[in-house]
């Protein structure tokens, strides 16, 4: 790890976002993790994502639960909410943080190892309720943290650093996450910035359970020869299936059209997300179309990226629950509590 | 753009501004660090071994490196490099004399240089010790020059000055006082094997202005009334002082009349303060002192009654730029009477050359001044060389050395046969990891942001008292501390190996001033604008690399604003990002190649 302070200066040529910020007021302490981890540039993209989308930090969740990818949290938005929790339990912290203050902006920052072993009925059940969550699976295919073991996610053949391939099945995060009904599916690099920063925006600014899997290379434990978890393996295979822009809200958004340009999707506070290129048959808002094209091009042994499925609807787990208008948080003891006699006299009705 | 090339030893020299930007190319970075290891010893010697003079130039230089410090892009404050210089030349051990040995047995042949000055001193320091017997011919009593007699002792000390002219003269070197030459040709014929011109611009400009005549006994011309005051024959002047002129000599004359008697001084100046000649840190030490700088007045006339001077006549004046030859052009307003004892004239100064005939084959240029190579310092007339103030008009010190450096290798060379300019040294370089540890490197990578620290300065009433009271006091202990914590190392070279690159973007995601991008190649003014951050400053170079393994692209590297942290390299996985040390190999003459300096 590295000692010394990052150094605090900053380019007098970088501007400030509408809140006066600038882009090193989002960051936090310095990474401990290893050098060159893919982690460490998911936690830059996330950085810069809500710097441009002017978040005030102190409107900012984040969640974690153990492993490497748990740790990062620390490494961005010094000043905003945080807790991390309890190994795979990251979803049900969220769940409750978000039932209780659903104003706040969450991220939930997870692993392979967190959400697809011990905490994959955690992962499951945060997708059903459509909680209204960034959830981020930086995804590298090991126990990074132990020391390089397999992950659920491994992929049939993959070597280990020793040479020994897996010879389990993988559990897939995306094909989990379409078929369990998640509102916002996509898959990034972290070795690719200007795909990566879009879907975190688009991710963000996404109304319900919106999951971003980014395959995010280990670099001690799974960056070899024969690993389908490198740098180099994820750029030779990767496949940018739905290239996005995010388009936020206020911006002048007709100059920049490309002509015949697909789709764009209205989100639900007005901002946009632009398909730039969709292949002929396929319809990023049709969840069918978008698991068979996934799966086509799985099989083919690409590794599928962008933002694949989008369901504009913008309902979450408050709108499905009939929640009060006002978090829960902000309203007063006496709406919370409204003492013993409404209890007997809603205990009466039920006599 | 193209690969860069850091072999080339200019592309990571230029990197390092300060060093770049002195003449000399004195190793800044490294002097400060062994100031900071308290190794004050070690960092006087490296700086003789460029600048010759560092006790003198540590309180007199013109300080061209403070304005290309990197510091100052950063925080606005460069560090202060030059008062560092002082610190090591001031603690030093004088025991430890690392001086070169001067052969018994010569070599043969011998050098004549007039005057002696910073330029004919530096030649003498560098040809000595090759052998050379060297002749210093000096009009004045004393050596030194305008180093001793212009810059007054308030702010250079006479046993700091005789003491590093002292180090060269016990060379050998044999002077001849009181020896004004009026005859080059005369010098000729005494059969040197080289003469070497270090003659300064000894001429202080006139100002004809109506009533100089009439009224010349009040009226000085400031570099000979300096001259005079130096060695004792002027000791007082007028209480009302008008400095007429706003350059470094005009600063050195007003707090010398402050010195001398004077309480009423004002230096005039025709045009506004963005347009001083003087550094910024000499007028604030003039206005320390309650010296009055009145801007925008023209002189006009000097106003005599009974045949002596009583003021001065200006015009008041405003600028502004002439469409159509772009020059600046004065309004006049309003004239106004300034009444004064005395006047010194401060407004330039001139080189001259009765003393060299014209017909003995050295080229004079409409300027009246000789024809002097750029490169080799010689006249076109063989083995006649020029350098300091005397070649091209008046610079300062420091380019007096540097000159001396390169008219030393030309001399060399012209008396070995060799040519002076296929056979000159060229500059070379190392590159030394300065990688300790896992995340421990050979030098301080840790960012301080302490301000620039402020140099203390005898009270106002003491120091008045008298003309030989250093004004600065140097940087104490603490001072010296922090200020040499300011230095951002750029020599510690952020050094790249495309090939061993994974292009994971460690390094781009944690340095803090986003001078790294990882980009598809183009050209250099399509690359400034497609970086992580604005390359705007032209003078900056951008680093590019070979195309790297896995994508192609190219990782881009603007020089600019790189605080030398380290981060890059300590957060490189593959180690492509190493900081090495660069050191530049100055050659000096009789060096076939640079040598490095071990300090």
């Amino acid at each position: 790890m590295t000692y010394i302070a990052k150094p605090a200066v900053r380019h007098p040529g970088l501007g400030a976002n509408d809140l006066g910020l600038h882009m090193r007021d989002y960051e936090g302490t310095i990474s401990t993790l290893c050098a060159g981890c893919g982690h460490d540039s998911v936690t830059a993209a996330v950085i810069q994502a809500f710097y441009e989308l002017s978040i005030p930090p102190h409107r900012i969740a984040k969640m974690s639960g153990i492993g490497c990818s748990a740790k990062t949290p620390a490494y961005f938005v010094n000043e905003a909410h945080g807790f991390n929790g309890v190994h795979g339990r990251m979803p049900a912290l969220a769940t409750g943080a978000n039932a209780a203050n659903k104003d706040l902006h969450y991220i939930g920052i997870s692993g392979d190892g967190d959400s697809l072993s011990i905490g994959l009925g955690q992962f499951c059940h945060a997708i059903r309720r459509n909680v209204n969550i960034l959830y981020v699976l930086e995804n590298n295919g090991v126990y990074g943290l132990t020391k390089g073991q397999f992950s659920a996610c491994a992929d049939v053949g993959s070597r280990s650093k020793r040479g020994v391939p897996n010879k389990s099945e993988p559990i897939d995060p995306v094909a989990l996450a379409l078929t369990l009904g998640a509102t916002f599916v996509a898959r990034g690099f972290s070795g690719d910035k200007q795909q990566l920063l879009p879907l975190l925006k688009a991710g963000l600014m996404h109304k319900g359970f919106a999951f971003l899997d980014v395959i995010s290379p280990c670099v001690t434990f799974n960056d070899h020869v024969g690993s389908t978890k490198s740098y180099l393996y994820t750029r030779h295979h990767g496949h940018e299936l739905v290239p996005v822009d995010f388009v936020p809200i206020r911006s002048e958004i007709s100059a920049s059209y490309e002509k015949g340009s697909r789709t764009s999707i209205t989100m639900h506070d007005g901002s946009m997300v632009r398909f730039r290129k969709v292949p002929e048959d396929y319809d990023p808002t049709d969840r069918l179309s978008a698991y068979e094209h996934y799966r086509s091009l799985q099989n083919r042994g690409e590794v599928v990226t962008g933002l694949l499925y989008l369901d504009p609807g913008g309902e979450d787990m408050h709108d499905d629950n009939a929640t009060t208008p006002t978090p829960l948080a902000e309203l007063s003891h006496e709406d919370l509590c409204p003492g013993s006699e409404q209890m007997d006299a809603l205990m009466e009705e039920f006599r | 753009m193209q690969p860069t090339d850091v072999s080339n030893p200019d592309y990571y020299h230029k990197v390092v501004d300060c060093q770049w930007g002195c003449p000399a190319h004195t190793n800044v970075p490294e002097y400060i660090r062994l100031i900071a290891n308290g190794r004050y010893t070690d960092s006087f010697w490296l700086n003789r071994s460029s600048n010759v003079f560092p006790g003198i130039l540590g309180r007199t230089c013109d300080r061209p490196c403070e304005p290309a410090c990197r510091r100052t892009r950063v925080d606005g404050k460069p560090v202060a490099i030059c008062r560092l210089k002082r610190v090591a030349a001031d603690l030093r051990d004088p025991t430890d004399n690392r001086l070169p040995e001067i052969p018994v047995v010569k070599n043969g042949k011998h050098i004549a240089l007039v005057g002696c000055g910073p330029a004919s001193l530096t030649v003498c320091n560098d040809l000595m010790p090759l052998g050379y017997e060297c002749t210093i011919f000096e009009a004045l009593p004393r050596s030194g020059g305008l180093m001793r007699t212009n810059i007054p002792a308030f702010r250079l000390p006479v046993a700091v000055l005789e003491e590093e002219i002292d180090m060269i003269l016990d060379m050998g070197v044999e002077i001849h006082y009181n020896t004004r030459i009026d005859s080059m040709k005369e010098l000729l014929e005494e059969g040197y094997d080289a003469i070497f011109v270090g003659t300064g611009a000894p001429k202080g400009k006139e100002l004809n202005n109506p009533g100089r005549q009439e009224a010349a006994d009040n009226i000085h011309i400031g570099i000979e009334w300096l001259e005079a005051v130096h060695f004792g024959h002027v000791d007082s002047i007028g209480e009302r002082v008008l400095v007429i002129g706003v350059g470094n000599t005009a600063m050195d004359c007003c707090r010398t009349s402050k010195r001398l008697g004077g309480t009423d001084i004002k230096v005039m100046a025709r045009k506004s303060r963005p347009y001083f000649k003087a550094s910024p840190w000499e007028l604030e030490d003039a206005e320390e002192e309650l010296v009055d700088i009145v801007e925008n007045y023209s002189p006009k006339r000097f106003v005599l009654e009974d045949g002596r001077l009583v003021g001065m006549e200006f015009e008041l004046v405003s600028w502004h730029k002439d469409e159509e030859s772009g020059r600046l052009k004065a309004t006049v307003h309003d004239t106004e009477i300034l009444p004064c004892d005395d006047v010194i004239l401060a407004i330039g100064q001139d080189n001259a050359f009765p003393w060299i005939e014209r017909d003995i084959g050295i080229e004079f240029n409409h300027w009246d001044m000789p024809e002097v190579d750029r490169t080799t310092f010689m006249t076109t007339r063989e083995g006649i060389f020029v350098g300091g103030d005397a070649a091209w008009g008046p610079e300062n010190i420091i380019w007096a050395v540097e000159h001396g450096h390169q008219a030393a290798i030309s001399i060399h060379n012209y008396c070995q046969g060799l040519s002076l300019t296929e056979d000159r040294p060229p500059q070379d370089q190392n590159l030394i990891s300065a990688k300790m540890g896992m995340h421990e490197w050979a030098y301080s990578n840790d960012y301080n942001p302490s301000p620039r620290q402020k140099m203390k300065h005898v009270e106002l009433v003491r120091r008045f008292e008298e003309l030989s009271i250093e004004v600065e006091m140097g940087f104490d202990p603490e001072q010296t501390a922090r200020e040499v914590e300011r230095c951002l190392n750029c020599d510690i070279q952020t050094h790249f190996e495309a090939k061993l690159c994974i292009e994971c973007d460690a390094c781009i995601d944690i340095c803090p001033v986003h001078c790294l991008t990882i980009t598809v190649n183009g050209a250099e003014e399509d690359l400034r604008t497609r970086l992580m951050a604005p390359a705007e400053n032209l003078t900056q170079d951008l680093m590019v690399s070979e195309g790297l393994p896995q994508t192609g692209r190219v990782m881009v590297k603007d020089e600019d604003l790189c605080v030398h942290c380290g981060l890059c390299a300590e957060r490189c996985p593959t180690a492509a990002w190493d900081m090495r040390k660069f050191e530049l190999l100055i050659p000096y003459a009789g060096q076939e190649a640079a040598c490095p300096t071990h300090v």
